[in-house]
């Protein structure tokens, strides 16, 4: 155990975390304003990450394939929430079984289009290479993943705190019934945080499409990592869902290479005992 | 009302019992694996329908039971009661400790934290490799020398086996859903305020509904080892435990009857869908929310209130 190896472990824990953080905030934010426990928030990710193949592959732009990766998938949330999850209100285990559904769909109709070979989104020529500060290398993709969730975070805790829109999202948060009650349109913010949810999620999948790569399971397996983070962080927080992801990606890194047969015990177990502990989360409230 | 159920019901296992025999093996084999799920889906139903808490991870326990079977079959030369034993106890301990750590939790809470828990269990069945031969899983789980003429390697007497199995754990739960200890437990569900004031031990109701809901999954998962022959991480998976709840919501949470019926069904529609089509998984996606948005009663009546 050389320091080379603490450093190394902890930055690519630290980007694993960045990456995470795009998945999982989006999901805080949507549990935040509607107390939906979305299983098909996984599937965002990977259906980012697939239009974002598609559209590297037509147009070759990099930048282009997370925005469109970003709206199109906005899209499918804006139209799972409209159309289908609104009608559940409250209804909380409909509600789940509903996002499984969408989830099984997702998985077929990506496998159905785009085959089930795992492919990698390539990065362009100035993401590529590799920074080295003595024995200890950084590659620069994961430094641009670092970037942009902290970007992501500085922008989203800008949005929440300091505009109007996102004074509603925080009413709608932790009151609803009030919020409607003072004239927010709850139901347009609820909408608008879905498709950005969603949106957010795919923008990490076609980013991590350049890392972890575009195959099919990948939906149902960065799933948990993303509970993980916000259940640790507190459902509907956003500063519980930057320190979620950043635990998560160091808990899950060190655990895999310190104890590659428990790794994910070494994951679920600390988020299992601070759910036992403080059920809200690390920051979430009642 | 009750006992035309349990007629209905009664008639329906005779009637699967009487024309196993004619059978060609797969229908034969679909109707053993349709009873043993039937077993996790009234299991959970303690749970969801009478008692009002939606568990996420309730293959947990059925893994677990299965693993335990998988292993002590495949490794050790330990027998039928063993295995049995094995298998129910260590899921019923692995709901004891959940049970610990759910029961405080309630509505979304719940079904997050069960979900969490039931993740341990995967990543364990996944990464524990030197236990569970990880993504592998373990195959060639025999099935038990019950010192019985009959041969449970064959499909029919494994299915009456396998009847039998169910008709006991729907006996069971019978008599604890309609005993005062499940009149209180739906009690709890619909007014746990209510219950408390009246001087009931909500916490310890709850906690021993969660444990004997394990106990009856554990079972499920005994008996599904055996069948399978194979023990995979796919037996702990969320996929699986929603699964679960599909047939559960399906068949009317808060009947017995209901949630084996609905197991029964999500087997044969997976089986012979995936028959016909590869496109199955659209298929059952479609169905969960079909469901939900036409069922809603079958579904949905038991949580009107809850969040």
């Amino acid at each position: 155990m050389t320091a080379e190896f603490w450093v190394t472990q902890a930055f690519n824990g630290l980007s694993y975390g960045a990456l995470l953080f795009l998945l999982a905030s989006g999901l805080s934010l949507i549990f935040g304003v509607m107390r939906i426990v979305n299983l098909a928030h996984g599937s965002y990710f990977m259906l980012g990450g697939y239009v974002g193949l598609s559209v590297v592959w037509r147009t070759g732009s990099y930048t282009a394939a997370i925005f469109a990766g970003a709206l199109a998938i906005a899209l499918v949330g804006a139209g799972m929430e409209r159309l289908f999850l609104r009608r559940l209100s409250g209804q909380t285990l409909g509600q789940v079984l509903m996002t499984v559904g969408f989830a099984l769909i997702f998985q077929d109709l990506a496998l159905l289009i785009w085959g089930g070979d795992p492919y990698s989104i390539q990065a362009p020529a100035a993401l590529q290479g590799v920074l080295t500060a003595g024995a200890v290398r950084f590659p620069v993709y994961r430094i641009f993943m670092i970037v942009v969730a902290v970007g992501v975070g500085a922008a989203l805790w800008l949005a929440l705190d300091r505009t109007r829109a996102g004074a509603m999202i925080r009413a709608a948060v932790d009151d609803r019934e009030m919020a409607q009650g003072v004239g927010i349109n709850v139901p347009v913010v609820s909408l608008a945080v879905f498709a950005l949810g969603a949106a957010l999620a795919a923008a990490g999948g076609v980013i991590g499409g350049g890392f972890i790569g575009v195959y099919p399971g990948s939906d149902f397996e960065m799933l948990p990592y993303a509970f993980v983070v916000v259940i640790v962080g507190g459902l509907g927080s956003l500063p519980g869902a930057m320190v979620g992801s950043l635990l998560v990606g160091l808990l899950d890194n060190f655990g895999k290479a310190l104890f590659p047969e428990l790794s994910y015990f070494t994951l679920f177990a600390p988020m299992a005992l601070i759910l036992a502990l403080k059920p809200t989360g690390l920051f979430g409230r009642v | 009302m009750i006992d035309r159920r349990i007629a209905a019901g009664a008639a329906a296992l005779a009637l699967a019992g009487l024309v196993a025999p004619t059978l060609p093996s797969y229908p034969l084999t679909l109707l053993t694996q349709a009873a043993i799920v039937a077993i996790l889906a009234m299991s959970l139903d303690v749970l969801l329908g009478y008692t009002g808490l939606p568990s996420l991870g309730h293959a947990a326990y059925f893994g677990i039971a299965a693993y335990a079977v998988g292993i002590l079959a495949t490794e050790t030369q330990v027998g039928f009661i063993g295995c049995l034993l094995a298998g129910v106890l260590l899921a019923t301990a692995a709901a004891a400790l959940f049970g610990l750590l759910a029961i405080r939790a309630t509505g979304v809470y719940f079904l997050m934290i069960t979900l969490a828990l039931g993740m341990v269990v995967w990543g364990l069945a996944f990464r524990w490799v030197s236990m569970t031969k990880g993504d592998n899983g373990i195959t060639g789980v025999p099935r038990p020398e019950l010192g019985l003429p009959w041969n449970l390697a064959a499909p029919l007497p494994f299915f009456y086996f396998a009847l039998v199995a169910t008709v006991l754990a729907w006996a069971a739960l019978g008599v604890l859903v309609r005993s005062p200890f499940g009149l209180s437990l739906k009690g709890i569900r619909e007014s746990e305020t209510r219950m408390r004031a009246l001087g009931y031990n909500v916490w310890l109701h709850k906690y021993l509904s969660f444990v004997i809901s394990g106990l009856f999954a554990g079972f499920s998962g005994v008996l599904w080892a055996w069948y399978n022959g194979f023990v995979s991480p796919v037996d702990v998976q969320l996929v699986t435990s929603v699964e679960a709840l599909l047939m559960v919501a399906l068949g009317g949470p808060g009947t017995l009857a209901g949630p084996a019926l609905g197991a029964a069904s999500i087997v044969f529609l997976k089986n012979f869908v995936s028959v016909y089509t590869k496109r199955w998984l659209l298929i059952l996606g479609a169905v969960y929310i079909g469901v939900i948005l036409f069922a809603p009663r079958g579904v949905l009546g038991a949580f009107r209130r809850g969040r």
